[in-house]
């Protein structure tokens, strides 16, 4: 309820609050090493597969964050915290939805390719 | 909430209504930017549901081509730079239009639009390349998927880049009028969003098609 103190003066500017130069530069560097590294990752092909994918991964992880935070200028503060809570709730529903659909389709995958005895049962 | 002041205020009021709406002191347009980052993440879920179909539709290569046989990694990079670098140049016509430098702004957005132009281009030819391969998108489910995901983004990409155009237009006739700013500030998110999804797009599709 604090918050809605300052939602007043926060909103009365939208055109405060997108960043300066050197967090666009920061974010742009940032961006740039964390492209590079997976990609000579695959291509070099230095680490074993599953070291690599998991690299790759949590590198795509970390410069998601870096965008959203030096480009899209994410922060608690920015429509009292609205834009945050809404991102939070979709996140939500992706880490259900996107991971959940994955797990339940491998499984009926390996499920379907059970010997052609096992479907036979009753 | 807001039902409860008005009420009292109509009831001892008498026949003088006085209505205290909620949130009348904001500017107009002052809810655009929540509405517009609301949009977003709806588009983020369509997004995500497509990177669903995509693992687990991704496999199924009906005896076809696998990434391995079709992806180009080096272009791949080249696109994913092409994206990168239009996202500093928006975020430089962002800081040139908080100075309220009419040119510098159209020239940054300009360069964008190049670099957003490079890339749906390279993409086209991308797709072009499979389909005259006979890697259409009915080729296999892992195809159809592929093209579904990444298309769908590339069709973001254009309609973004008409958004910039019309923007452009707008700016070299009103100037930077606080509407026009607050519809370049909608596009920056579109814009930077766009680049988010790629991110998952050239991990996940093109690097992840490479290692497995």
């Amino acid at each position: 309820m604090t918050r809605d103190i300052h939602a007043g003066t926060a909103d009365h500017e939208p055109g405060e609050g997108h960043g300066s130069l050197s967090g666009y530069l920061i974010g742009f560097a940032m961006s740039v090493v964390l492209t590079a590294i997976p990609f000579a990752l695959v291509m070099m092909g230095v680490l074993s597969k599953q070291v690599t994918a998991l690299a790759i991964m949590a590198l795509a992880a970390i410069q998601i964050v870096v965008h959203a935070v030096f480009f899209l200028h994410m922060n608690a503060r920015s429509e009292s915290g609205w834009t945050l809570m809404a991102a939070i709730f979709t996140l939500v529903l992706v880490a259900i939805t996107l991971p959940g659909s994955l797990w339940v389709m491998y499984h009926l995958n390996a499920n379907m390719m059970l010997d052609a005895g096992m479907s036979q049962m009753p | 909430m807001s039902a409860s002041p008005l009420a009292v205020t109509a009831s001892a009021a008498g026949q003088e209504r006085v209505f205290h709406l909620d949130h009348e002191h904001h500017a107009d347009g002052a809810s655009t930017m929540l509405g517009f980052w609301i949009y977003l993440m709806s588009d983020c879920l369509i997004f995500a549901m497509l990177f669903a179909v995509y693992g687990v539709l991704g496999g199924n290569y009906a005896a076809g081509p696998s990434p391995k046989d079709l992806f180009d990694l080096p272009l791949v990079a080249v696109n994913t730079a092409m994206l990168l670098l239009s996202s500093i140049t928006y975020g430089f016509a962002m800081l040139t239009m908080d100075r309220g430098r009419v040119g510098a702004t159209q020239a940054w957005l300009a360069v964008t639009a190049l670099f957003g132009l490079a890339f749906v281009g390279i993409e086209l030819s991308e797709f072009a390349h499979l389909i005259r391969e006979g890697a259409g998108p009915q080729r296999s489910a892992f195809l159809s998927s592929f093209f579904t995901l990444v298309g769908t983004h590339g069709l973001h990409v254009s309609f973004g880049l008409i958004w910039m155009a019309t923007l452009m237009v707008q700016v070299a006739r009103h100037g930077l009028v606080r509407a026009n700013r607050r519809r370049l500030m909608c596009l920056s998110l579109f814009w930077h969003f766009l680049d988010v999804i790629w991110i998952g797009v050239f991990t996940f599709v093109y690097l992840m098609g490479f290692v497995s």
